[in-house]
């Protein structure tokens, strides 16, 4: 192991051990790794914009290219930082303004074209008996499921009689699928830990060993 | 003229993307607008996302700067966000925009140290800082999602019940210890774990509620185009 994989190493425990020490209660070794992990955080996203937006579709296009009106969107993306200043703070709106509608424009659209339709047309099963028992239950619990879902979310009515009843059904496969999703997450966090601990097990406890 | 003119903006902007969506673009004088109008959202929205860190440094220099108590720790913050993003932003070779300028002064050997490829300073700190802390952060929720499942699986009354018996059978089904457990009960039990709950009411419900979401977000978006929905601008 070389000295600058040593460093590494040691650099990542120290800090993963600095985060772990919250479980005992909040102390200065925390507030300093979570200080570090907030602004390496923000400095991630600084390079990931510098170079996958303001290079890539802002100079590169208007150097290399000659597309010289993309200078209006770099002006209108500067606009935001009217923000900083109260008497102009009300400038920023236009490009605000510009962002929400041009995604109310691709959600309008994206949703009902793409998610409310298909996922409509894919509820819609075949319940002939011809298909199987399994295959007929799938389809009834995937039908029931999808119905009394959206009848519970449906608040403009007071749930009572029919539609109380299939709330209340609803209620049920409601909890079945957060059951299952917090099962799911439940391992997921453990198999991070899983991959925390080891990572602090075997290559630092194997730093460790060759240092010593 | 402060909220009139947002709100005209918001309308043609969002109408350019609907109308492209029924127009064919290559026959109709629409050309290539819907492309050009979505680069120009994602230019503006890559300076949005640079206004929360330019906020970021901000209160963290205002606190530094003020000297006040644990001023150290926003410091740590200030120079973690410079040590990644300077080196991020820095050109990679003589050949890039600003590159001719900038290594006339620094020697071109050190390019490789810049911009966001394997490699570079912003790579090395991602992958052996940032990626770890973030594991653990995530990795820390197990022992607090670990009390949380206590006061959740309570089994207080038959909906609770539902959630604990679930959520024990997907966790057993997750691994392979528990799958071996399962099948102590029949061959058949993982297999309609994953048909029954996971494909089946599991599915139905996450299908219920992405439907019911993009209803919502279809009818706020025409409210945000027809300017009825205006909170996004904010007071003033």
């Amino acid at each position: 192991m070389t000295l600058v994989e040593q460093l590494q190493i040691w650099l990542g425990a120290f800090l993963v051990l600095s985060l772990f020490s919250f479980l005992y209660k909040d102390n200065p070794f925390y507030k300093f790794a979570e200080h570090i992990f907030a602004g390496l955080s923000a400095g991630y996203y600084i390079g990931l914009i510098w170079q996958n937006v303001i290079i890539q579709q802002l100079i590169d296009p208007m150097f290399d290219q000659g597309r010289w009106w993309l200078v209006f969107p770099g002006l209108l993306g500067l606009l935001m930082f009217a923000r900083f200043f109260p008497k102009w703070s009300w400038i920023s709106r236009i490009s605000l303004a510009f962002i929400m509608g041009n995604t109310a424009g691709v959600f309008l659209i994206s949703q009902l074209h793409g998610i409310v339709l298909p996922q409509t047309v894919a509820t819609m099963l075949s319940l002939d008996p011809r298909n199987g028992f399994g295959t007929v239950l799938l389809a009834l619990i995937v039908v029931c499921g999808v119905i009394s879902t959206l009848v519970y979310f449906y608040f403009s009515k007071e749930h009572k009689g029919i539609l109380g009843g299939t709330a209340k059904v609803g209620i049920w496969f409601i909890m079945i699928s957060f059951g299952a999703h917090f099962g799911y997450t439940v391992m997921a966090r453990i198999s991070l830990l899983i991959g925390q601990v080891r990572f602090l097990m075997f290559d630092w406890g194997g730093s460790i060993k060759q240092l010593f | 003229m402060r909220t009139t003119l947002p709100v005209i903006i918001a309308f043609i902007s969002g109408l350019i993307m609907v109308v492209s969506f029924f127009l064919n673009p290559q026959t109709t004088f629409l050309g290539n607008t819907e492309e050009e109008v979505l680069q120009w959202a994602s230019i503006i929205g890559g300076f949005t996302l640079l206004l929360g860190v330019v906020s970021i440094v901000r209160v963290n220099s205002k606190t530094v700067g003020q000297r006040k108590k644990g001023w150290l720790f926003n410091l740590a913050t200030l120079i973690s966000i410079f040590a990644m993003a300077i080196p991020s932003i820095l050109p990679v070779t003589s050949q890039s925009n600003f590159g001719s300028i900038f290594y006339k002064v620094f020697p071109e050997s050190w390019g490789s140290l810049f911009g966001t490829a394997p490699g570079s300073i912003y790579d090395w700190l991602f992958n052996y800082l940032d990626s770890p802390m973030m594991a653990t952060m995530f990795a820390m929720l197990a022992f607090y999602i670990a009390s949380a499942a206590y006061r959740a699986f309570r089994a207080r009354n038959a909906e609770a019940t539902l959630l604990l018996l679930t959520a024990v059978l997907v966790m057993l089904w997750r691994i392979p210890m528990g799958e071996a457990f399962l099948r102590l009960f029949g061959d058949n039990i993982p297999g309609y774990i994953n048909t029954y709950i996971m494909n089946g009411a599991n599915a139905a419900v996450q299908r219920g509620i992405v439907i019911g979401a993009a209803l919502g977000a279809a009818s706020m978006s025409l409210r945000i185009m027809l300017g009825i929905e205006r909170t996004y601008m904010g007071k003033g």
